[in-house]
């Protein structure tokens, strides 16, 4: 009994970090259709962001929560404004100059931080259900995402920004002619999606080593969710990361590790020939 | 100058004679030793004290005069952890440079790159790193550990500590594979069990449900060859987890390239280790070689296990040709087969004439406050996995690396 709460909290875990991993790229991609192959990257400075501030003597929820993402953000604004808003429309060329970008960050934070690996320990301790013992940071991180799926639905659907976010993603003629600057909307919107990398960096940190080319172990794993979520945003990434991140870990958990990732990437081929446009392009039409 | 057909012709033929004169061993006014490391790129890690042990080593030799007379010159090569580029500067240094000796390769896929260039064109080579064994060929030689060397070490004293019951968690290529079979080998010879083996692609960094399966199978201790900033998550979840109070870890692989220095001591302290080096090694010679390293380059906290084989290495091959009093590549392989010794910072290292391995002392140590103290020192052990497929002295010729059956 309870091992299979212990699997049960493993799978939650699972999809919340694929939840984590992919919300900045569905962002940027599913609103402002730019394929950001240096979204790895900025997940890797995220973290570490994360590590430089918590040995200046952060705290490190602060640093995780706050410096990570506004940090991130901040490159991200700086990326937008000098290679990105030149390339709106153009789908292939967003993916050569973001991969360029990639190589850039790989490059620079290895002169920085030197290209060793380095990291955090886990600020939470880990905790007892019955006979075993699980990781009390997983919890941290299913509480992150579950936070940032509902912030994310408020703010598309509740404020007024992200309705005019919304607008401008189908029709930005009909925004601009509303009086809304498309451009400013697409700046904030890839401040955003820079910052959620940044955030979703900055909190699996303390579970990994952290090396400047960390950010190719994401990159993979957060296209697939988002392309197989669909066009919808929220209800997308939700229904593809609890498809993924359960089949992952019961695979995982019944076989081997690498059987898990295989059978992740066959759901995925599995899925995008059942529903070539993706789960919310067959079913949930419509929602954010 | 207008260059026409025959003056063409007369340079073209001029150049080509040049590149096939023999090699001019006499006459040579230095001795060129060639390295060929990765110093950049994702195992610089590994590589850039390597190559800081390489510089230290070649200037003592040159400080206490040279050999045969002669000062050693380095024709070094960065391959920035590329595989593809190890081929190209295999080629550079024994067509154009024509070194005497090349020591260097990281990965065994290096190392296999380059291994047959070496032989081809008759150029000594040295492989100074820990890895999965059972390389034979004439032309190398070794002195890494290999997994008999320390499993054999480590399986009883990690047992001792703990119980009857193991989970193996290796990495998925072929030193991870190696080494756990001859985990279980060892396992089972001192009377115990393996109740799991689990491996690991290296990229994988999510090691939650494996945590969870091996509380499942509830084993008396879990031994991890895993290798990489990938896998070093693995400490990491497991002491977030708080497994470490309960089931004991060793791990052959953990702390190679100074691992345990980034996890924190509450993450790392009590996982058992085996190997040739530690920098905790309390021996006068340890201390010594501490002192030059200082010196040379500020502070010693970047001497890691691999860079002290690579300094070995090469004061090997320097007592060979010493001894030897000559750079042809048969006297100083017939020096190195009659069982020369050299007193290292790790202790004694003696070459073994059937396997052109090493015979070396294994310390058991288990990392304590970000260091490794040592706990008990086996003297001399016999590289016994590779002993065990090749003898060099019955077949010279050949050229195989041996996947151990056991």
């Amino acid at each position: 009994m309870d091992l299979y709460a212990v699997v049960l909290v493993e799978m939650l875990y699972g999809v919340a970090s694929l939840v984590l991993i992919s919300a900045g790229l569905a962002v940027v991609f599913g609103m402002i259709k730019v394929i950001n192959l240096a979204h790895g990257e900025f997940m890797m400075m995220g973290g570490y962001a994360t590590i430089t501030a918590v040995n200046l003597g952060v705290n490190v929820f602060v640093a995780m929560l706050v410096i990570a993402p506004v940090a991130v953000g901040l490159i991200g604004l700086v990326v937008e404004r000098l290679v990105i808003r030149h390339l709106y429309g153009r789908l292939v060329d967003t993916m050569l100059a973001t991969w360029g970008l990639s190589l850039f960050f790989i490059g620079l934070v290895t002169m920085v931080f030197g290209n060793t690996t380095t990291g955090i320990s886990t600020p939470i301790p880990g905790f007892a259900i019955g006979d075993y013992q699980v990781n009390g940071y997983n919890f941290f991180i299913i509480l992150v995402s579950a936070s940032l799926l509902v912030v994310m639905l408020s703010v598309l659907k509740g404020t007024r920004s992200g309705l005019i976010a919304r607008g401008t993603m189908q029709r930005p003629d009909m925004a601009a002619a509303l009086g809304y600057n498309p451009d400013r909307i697409n700046m904030a919107t890839f401040f955003c999606g820079s910052a959620l990398s940044g955030l979703a960096g900055a909190v699996l940190a303390p579970l990994v080593g952290l090396v400047p080319t960390s950010g190719g172990a994401y990159i993979a794993k957060a296209f697939i969710t988002v392309i197989a979520g669909g066009p919808s945003l929220i209800a997308g990434l939700l229904s593809s990361a609890s498809l993924f991140g359960a089949v992952n870990q019961i695979f995982t958990f019944a076989i081997s590790p690498v059987v898990g990732e295989v059978a992740l990437l066959v759901a995925a081929v599995v899925l995008l020939r059942v529903l070539p446009k993706g789960v919310t392009g067959t079913f949930f039409k419509g929602r954010p | 100058m207008s260059l026409n057909r025959r003056k063409f012709l007369t340079a073209a033929a001029a150049a080509a004679s040049a590149s096939t004169l023999p090699r001019m061993a006499i006459g040579a006014d230095s001795i060129k030793l060639g390295s060929i490391l990765d110093t950049s790129g994702i195992f610089d890690a590994y590589g850039t004290p390597m190559d800081m042990a390489m510089r230290l080593a070649v200037n003592e030799l040159n400080a206490a005069g040279g050999l045969l007379g002669k000062q050693v010159e380095v024709v070094a090569y960065d391959t920035q952890s590329d595989m593809a580029l190890y081929s190209q500067y295999g080629q550079k240094l024994t067509r154009q440079d024509r070194v005497d000796v090349v020591h260097g390769g990281i990965l065994s896929a290096s190392r296999e790159a380059i291994r047959q260039i070496m032989r081809k064109s008759r150029t000594l080579y040295f492989y100074n790193v820990l890895y999965e064994g059972g390389v034979c060929d004439r032309n190398i030689f070794i002195n890494g550990v290999t997994p008999a060397q320390q499993v054999e070490a480590l399986v009883p004293y990690a047992m001792g500590k703990s119980g009857r019951t193991v989970y193996i968690l290796a990495a998925d290529y072929n030193y991870g594979q190696i080494t756990a079979r001859w985990i279980q080998k060892f396992v089972a010879d001192n009377g115990g069990e393996t109740v799991g083996v689990d491996f690991f692609p290296l990229d994988v960094s999510d090691f939650g449900s494996t945590i969870a399966k091996i509380q499942s199978v509830g084993p008396d201790l879990v031994i991890a060859p895993l290798v990489g900033g990938a896998h070093l998550s693995f400490f990491r979840q497991w002491a977030a987890a708080g497994m470490k109070d309960r089931i004991p870890l060793a791990s052959t692989t953990m702390g190679v390239g100074n691992e345990h220095k980034v996890l924190t001591p509450e993450e790392g302290d009590g996982i058992m280790v085996a190997y040739n080096y530690s920098q905790e090694l309390d021996t006068p010679a340890n201390g010594a070689f501490k002192e030059k390293w200082s010196a040379a380059y500020g502070d010693s906290s970047l001497i890691h296990e691999i860079a002290v084989s690579n300094y070995q290495g090469i004061m090997t091959w320097g007592e060979a040709v010493r001894q030897a009093g000559s750079l042809d590549r048969e006297a100083v392989i017939a020096t190195l087969e009659t069982g020369l010794s050299i007193d290292g910072p790790a202790g004694r290292v003696t070459v073994d004439p059937k396997t052109h391995h090493a015979v070396l002392d294994v310390h058991i140590m288990e990392i304590d406050g970000q260091g490794m103290r040592v706990v008990e020192t086996l003297p001399q052990r016999q590289p016994i996995d590779t002993q065990a497929v090749c003898d060099l002295q019955a077949n010279p010729d050949d050229n195989t690396q041996y996947e151990i059956q056991i």
